[in-house]
């Protein structure tokens, strides 16, 4: 058993029964923040600067050419903990123009807004640099269906990002130049 | 060198245990016995013996004798003097001999996996992400067990053709193929169709088909289920969904009454692919390509999805009352299927018995390919004679109801999925006669139904089938059925239940179970359907064993009485 100790409340001086000191140290706070930098946004008209790594609403991004860089290998799906991925593999035929060396490509791809928590694990996971969480942030919609991120949706969303690798650009070059069977 | 006949054991010692294993085994399998995994690719225990992939090296020794007396060499301590092999051996083609030392997890067998490794991954493309084996490709699996890691490599890889169609069903991408050579002795020594071979040399090595030939025989993906790498794709399955989300339900093929063991691989109620399961009673580990596609019946557009009366949709409790009135007057006849389970027959068995109803039952047959596909194109035939549905074999047709219903003997029928207009019955001599279907796809005699009762697919219900080796063997349900559906058995019982009076038929399989296991003469006596878990069950078929089974010679089939079969 923890001993209860009881302690004596001091009694109030002089100064602090009038509570003035208290009050100045409190106007001159007041006073100081009155001419300090403002802090606070006016949003919606003033947006904040996003810093980088920011992790906003999910998009699929394509690469400089303009190539769907994603190939629906569903790890994103597998990770993402609120179920909010969902695709329908595809493949890509053969003699798809633009799309030499493309095997597979997700025939639909949707993102459920409504379930996702914004952790960024599908970015995080993705073997191909195809999904990453943007600086969008303030996503709404009147429907629930409205909601829901399609293929399309989300290529718009994503738009274009810096390429390392050019990977299509990789395997072409290789059929050309590799070992040719 | 012993024979592979000889079931004795032998001791031998295990990375230093001493371990007993069957004579004749070789160390793949020894090791695997006693929980040590010597990682393999192109060993496969049903096909023969081709040791060409290095993988499962290991060291092996035998303790030393003397020359000249032969008296055992021993170290200073007393024990025997192990003479190792000074170079390792490969596992697959190394069979046990008693005494004999074996390391599986030496510094020098780890070293051997990992330069293995290290050459198997030199021209494999980093196709991970798109291809069909992720989750479960044997080099994804032991390169992480025991590869390096990372690479060394930094030339360029081969680049070989990546979707070459080797046949209707059967896609190869060459990059990916690791030269193990399953899929050529597959093909020679169990399909007997000698259509694959590698064709040039070194890393340029590619499989191929003969010249003017496809991989087009009805067990050409089993090949790719062979596969320990993503070489071999099926060409229905590919690209459609990653294996980590499927979930493998153990069922049994209802194509023929080989009865192949299979898994069915689905995910969220859907179906994307069925497996064999390996079952070296029945199937091995094959299965024919024709069974596999079988899943796309469950939601082919005529499938038959809700109640009808008259033609008119309805409600499952207004179809079952219209089928009650329409049986409980005058004569019926029940027309049984050697599709439905052993379960479903036997209470439609019961269900005559009750009402004193006429039985009829028809055959399905086809040709048979001396492997496992049976010339009876149905999964349970011997389960109607079991259940005591059919006392003689069924003929391909029905003409005894037909002979039944010019007679004008009936007054009502049960059909059982069964299309009574194929099967040499008039459509005028039913003229009049109420029918009341139960069935998963429409069809002619469906469409005349007055009432239609719809039913589950084998793969939305459990039950057993008895397969061409009277082996009871038990399907789980792998997807849901359709919205407000029961199972067969529950509408059976329903029916049951309505029509006989003191009738009180459980419709849960283990009830049914307890009821058919009960008489004193069944062949399913002392058995209970849990018991089916465990594998599957060999019945006392002699009763039968003069009826003329169509069943020809094939694999783990024997026809029991061989003049039967050559009359048929």
């Amino acid at each position: 058993m923890a001993k209860t100790v009881v302690l004596e409340r001091k009694p109030l001086s002089l100064s602090e029964r009038t509570y003035l000191p208290q009050i100045l140290t409190g106007l001159k706070t007041t006073f100081t923040n009155m001419f300090k930098e403002k802090v606070t946004l006016q949003y919606p008209e003033e947006k904040p600067v996003l810093p980088p790594n920011y992790r906003g609403v999910p998009t699929l991004v394509k690469d400089p050419n303009g190539r769907e860089k994603c190939v629906s290998c569903q790890l994103c799906e597998f990770v993402c903990p609120p179920k909010a991925i969902r695709i329908t593999p595809g493949s890509v035929p053969e003699d798809h123009e633009d799309r030499e060396h493309v095997e597979k490509a997700p025939q639909e791809f949707e993102i459920n807004m409504l379930r996702c928590i914004y952790c960024g694990y599908c970015e995080e996971v993705c073997p191909e640099e195809a999904i990453f969480l943007q600086n969008e942030y303030s996503f709404s919609g009147y429907t629930r269906d409205e909601m829901i991120n399609d293929k399309a949706k989300l290529y718009e969303l994503g738009g274009t990002l810096p390429d390392d690798h050019y990977k299509w650009d990789k395997k072409k070059e290789a059929e050309e130049k590799g070992n040719p069977h | 060198m012993i024979s592979k006949k000889q079931k004795e054991a032998v001791t031998i010692n295990l990375d230093g245990k001493e371990v007993e294993v069957p004579a004749g085994v070789n160390l793949i399998e020894a090791a695997a016995l006693h929980g040590k995994e010597i990682p393999h690719y192109c060993y496969h225990p049903q096909l023969s013996v081709a040791g060409n992939c290095r993988m499962c090296l290991v060291e092996m020794g035998t303790p030393m004798r003397d020359r000249g007396s032969g008296e055992p060499i021993l170290e200073e301590d007393g024990s025997p003097k192990i003479g190792w092999v000074p170079k390792p051996v490969i596992g697959c083609a190394t069979d046990v001999i008693p005494g004999m030392h074996v390391k599986t997890d030496s510094e020098t067998v780890l070293d051997c996996r990992e330069s293995i490794m290290e050459f198997l991954l030199v021209n494999h493309p980093l196709d991970c992400p798109i291809c069909d084996q992720a989750g479960e490709c044997r080099l994804q699996e032991f390169a992480t067990d025991y590869g390096r890691g990372y690479s060394r490599y930094e030339e360029r890889k081969n680049v070989k053709p990546k979707r070459t169609r080797l046949g209707p069903r059967v896609t190869l991408d060459d990059e990916r193929c690791i030269l193990c050579s399953r899929c050529i002795r597959f093909c020679q020594e169990v399909a007997d169709d000698d259509v694959l071979g590698f064709v040039d040399r070194g890393s340029f090595s590619t499989l191929t088909c003969f010249p003017g030939r496809e991989l087009s025989n009805n067990y050409s993906l089993n090949t790719v289920d062979l596969c320990p790498v993503g070489a071999l794709t099926s060409s229905d399955f590919r690209f459609k969904m990653r294996v980590w989300f499927l979930k493998e339900t153990p069922s049994i093929c209802p194509e023929s009454s080989a009865g192949c063991n299979t898994l069915v691989s689905s995910r969220e109620g859907e179906i994307y692919r069925i497996t064999p399961r390996r079952n070296d009673l029945v199937n091995d580990s094959w299965m024919p390509d024709s069974g596999r596609s079988l899943y796309k019946e469950v939601r082919s557009e005529d499938r038959l999805t809700k109640p009808r009366t008259d033609g008119q949709d309805c409600s499952l409790e207004d179809a079952i009352g219209a089928a009650v009135a329409a049986l409980s007057v005058g004569q019926v006849g029940i027309v049984g299927s050697c599709r439905s389970s052993l379960e479903e027959q036997f209470l439609a068995n019961q269900l005559a018995k009750g009402i004193k109803a006429q039985k009829f039952l028809r055959g399905h047959f086809g040709d048979d390919d001396g492997i496992l596909l049976s010339s009876d194109r149905t999964p349970n035939l011997r389960g109607t004679l079991l259940s005591g549905f059919a006392s003689a074999y069924p003929k391909d047709n029905l003409s005894s109801l037909a002979l039944a219903l010019k007679k004008g003997n009936l007054d009502a029928l049960v059909v059982m999925g069964e299309d009574l207009f194929e099967s040499k019955v008039d459509a005028d001599s039913i003229n009049g006669i109420p029918i009341i279907f139960l069935g998963t796809h429409e069809n002619a005699t469906s469409q005349l139904a007055k009432v239609v009762l719809p039913t589950l697919t084998s793969f939305e219900k459990s039950g057993s089938f008895v397969n061409r080796n009277f082996f009871l063997q038990a399907f789980r349900q792998s997807v849901p059925g359709p919205a407000g559906l029961l199972p067969d058995i529950q509408l059976l019982s329903r029916l049951l239940n309505e029509l006989v009076e003191e009738s009180f038929q459980g419709s849960d399989l283990d009830e049914i179970w307890e009821d058919m296991a009960r008489p004193a003469s069944s062949p399913l006596k002392s058995l209970c359907f849990s018991d089916l878990k465990k594998g599957c069950v060999q019945l006392d078929g002699s009763k039968w064993a003069s009826l003329p089974f169509v069943e020809k010679k094939a694999l783990h089939y024997k026809p029991a009485s061989p003049k039967a079969a050559k009359s048929s």
